[in-house]
């Protein structure tokens, strides 16, 4: 059987009810903890290995292993999280917080501290030497196996 | 003098306030009854199903799931289902049952977006409002759980990304509870009211016989009276869980709406019945090797049946993804419909198929 004003309970309802919207951007809001806002490095734990840049689904990253940098362009960016998935040392994650708007696409270059790229240069230099060291030595051992066996 | 009738072909759409997505209807009238109809798609064909060229098979989740908006969760489920078929990866119990809940979150979110659009339709503004304000808080759960309101981005070939706590499953239960007591208040005002009912009862009729004929799928074949439902054939946690095809026998689009608002409700009921059962557990396996070989993925999106066709051949890139959407096949479904119908009563008619243009064209 139809009925009459049966939608009159929920518009009275909603008259003398607080509005279902909020006051943004006067009142700001929460996103929740798991929101896929935009990508966030810790630079300094970054290895330069280009796993994100070659996984990207958008070609929005970039990286320098020489200048010891990492590049976004947000604007490209669909936080799709694909790289943070692919990042052996975890130091790409998603966080809270969207992209402003803007006249233009720019691209946002992060930059590790001097502290680390001098680091990351000793270590390099160690390992170069431990490398020539290692292969000096096997030459000579190399060398030392001919002449005993030329000696025979 | 009896008068002459002259047949018109009027246009309708692809811009048209009833339509969210463009499609292109030429609607033969004599006088005003639509006598035949002509469509046309291919506004924003995008070329997805080619970019499986370009990006690998486990990148090609995040292309698939963009096939379209609503039902964005449900189209990555189907590419790795058809994925994960092929390469014989056994998906561990709890990701399925996440996969379950999120798949019946976004059917929630996708049914009480169309009954907006319904009453938008038909002209009750303030109805339209109430449903969309009620979706609103589907959406919250949604960016609760996964971090994104439209795109879930949760889905990887072998399992899932995201884990949902006991707290955070509670939340779900007690948000749904409020949702279901809202929805059984507009129901009210969408199955009962005098004047909705003039505008929804004996429109757009369409028999079992037509519907077989036309193969027509989701709400759409199930308010005539044909029970098919893809959740039956037991993907992901279904077998587990107890419910029935919600089915209706008059066939018109007061019944496509009875249907789908009681589509909601059993829904919610599975949404609790699998945050009941719901295993501890890894949420997913590590996938070694690339697909071989071909498989056809039949799953129950919001509008209906959706198929996913991939072939592999043991690359990194997959040799073919195909999707036959829900829209496409009800579309044949849609021509028939229109045959006969009022011409004011179009735009409303194209409304109870849940047309989603941009996953047809993809």
């Amino acid at each position: 059987m139809a009925h009459f004003f049966s939608f009159a309970k929920t518009a009275l309802k909603n008259l003398f009810s607080k509005p279902a919207t909020t006051a943004y951007p006067d009142a700001p809001v929460d996103y929740p903890a798991r929101s896929r806002g935009h990508i966030d490095i810790d630079i300094d734990q970054c290895i330069s290995c280009s796993l994100c840049v070659r996984n990207c689904p958008t070609e929005c990253l970039a990286v320098d292993k020489n200048a010891g940098t990492w590049t976004i362009n947000r604007f490209d960016c669909i936080v799709c999280g694909y790289c943070t998935v692919n990042c052996p040392k975890h130091c790409l994650k998603v966080v809270k917080g969207y992209q402003q708007p803007g006249p233009e696409k720019k691209a946002v270059t992060y930059q590790k501290s001097p502290e680390v790229m001098a680091a990351e240069k000793a270590k390099k230099a160690a390992l170069a030497k431990k490398k020539a060291e290692a292969l000096k030595k096997a030459q000579a051992a190399k060398e030392a196996q001919a002449q005993q066996k030329e000696g025979d | 003098m009896a008068r002459k009738h002259k047949r018109n072909i009027v246009p309708f759409g692809p811009q048209h306030p009833v339509l969210p997505e463009p499609i292109h209807l030429d609607l033969v009238l004599d006088d005003e009854k639509v006598v035949g109809v002509i469509p046309s798609v291919g506004f924003i064909h995008r070329g997805l199903e080619g970019l499986v060229e370009k990006w690998d098979f486990k990148e090609m989740v995040y292309v698939a799931e963009r096939t379209c908006g609503i039902c964005s969760f449900q189209h990555g489920m189907g590419y790795c289902e058809a994925v994960e078929q092929i390469m014989n990866i056994e998906v561990p119990p709890r990701a399925k049952y996440l996969r379950t809940i999120w798949g019946e979150t976004s059917r929630l979110h996708s049914h009480l977006l169309w009954l907006g659009l319904m009453a938008d339709a038909f002209g009750f503004e303030s109805l339209f409002y109430q449903c969309w304000r009620i979706r609103e808080k589907i959406l919250d759960l949604i960016e609760l759980s996964t971090g994104g309101r439209v795109i879930f981005s949760v889905n990887q070939i072998g399992g899932v990304l995201k884990d949902m706590d006991a707290e955070m499953l509670k939340h779900f239960l007690d948000v749904l509870a409020e949702v279901e007591t809202e929805v059984r208040e507009i129901q009210k005002t969408f199955m009962l009211d005098y004047t909705v009912q003039s505008r929804t009862v004996g429109v757009g009729v369409m028999t079992k016989r037509q519907i077989h004929a036309c193969g027509s799928v989701g709400p759409f074949a199930r308010a005539s009276g044909f029970k098919v439902d893809m959740r039956k054939l037991g993907y992901e946690a279904y077998p587990d869980l107890d419910f029935e095809p919600v089915i209706s026998n008059d066939g018109d689009c007061y019944a496509r709406c009875d249907v789908r608002i009681r589509e909601i409700f059993q829904s919610i009921d599975l949404i609790r019945q699998a945050a009941a059962k719901i295993p501890d557990g890894e949420l997913a396996i590590k996938v070694k090797g690339n697909p071989d070989g071909e498989c056809f993925a039949r799953i129950e999106q919001p509008r209906g049946e959706a198929i996913y066709y991939v072939r592999g051949t043991g690359k990194k890139f997959v040799n073919r993804m195909r999707i036959r959407t829900p829209t496409f096949a009800n579309l044949p479904g849609l021509c028939e419909m229109l045959k006969n119908a009022d011409y004011a009563d179009v735009p409303l008619m194209i409304l109870t198929i849940d047309p989603c243009i941009s996953c047809t064209e993809r």
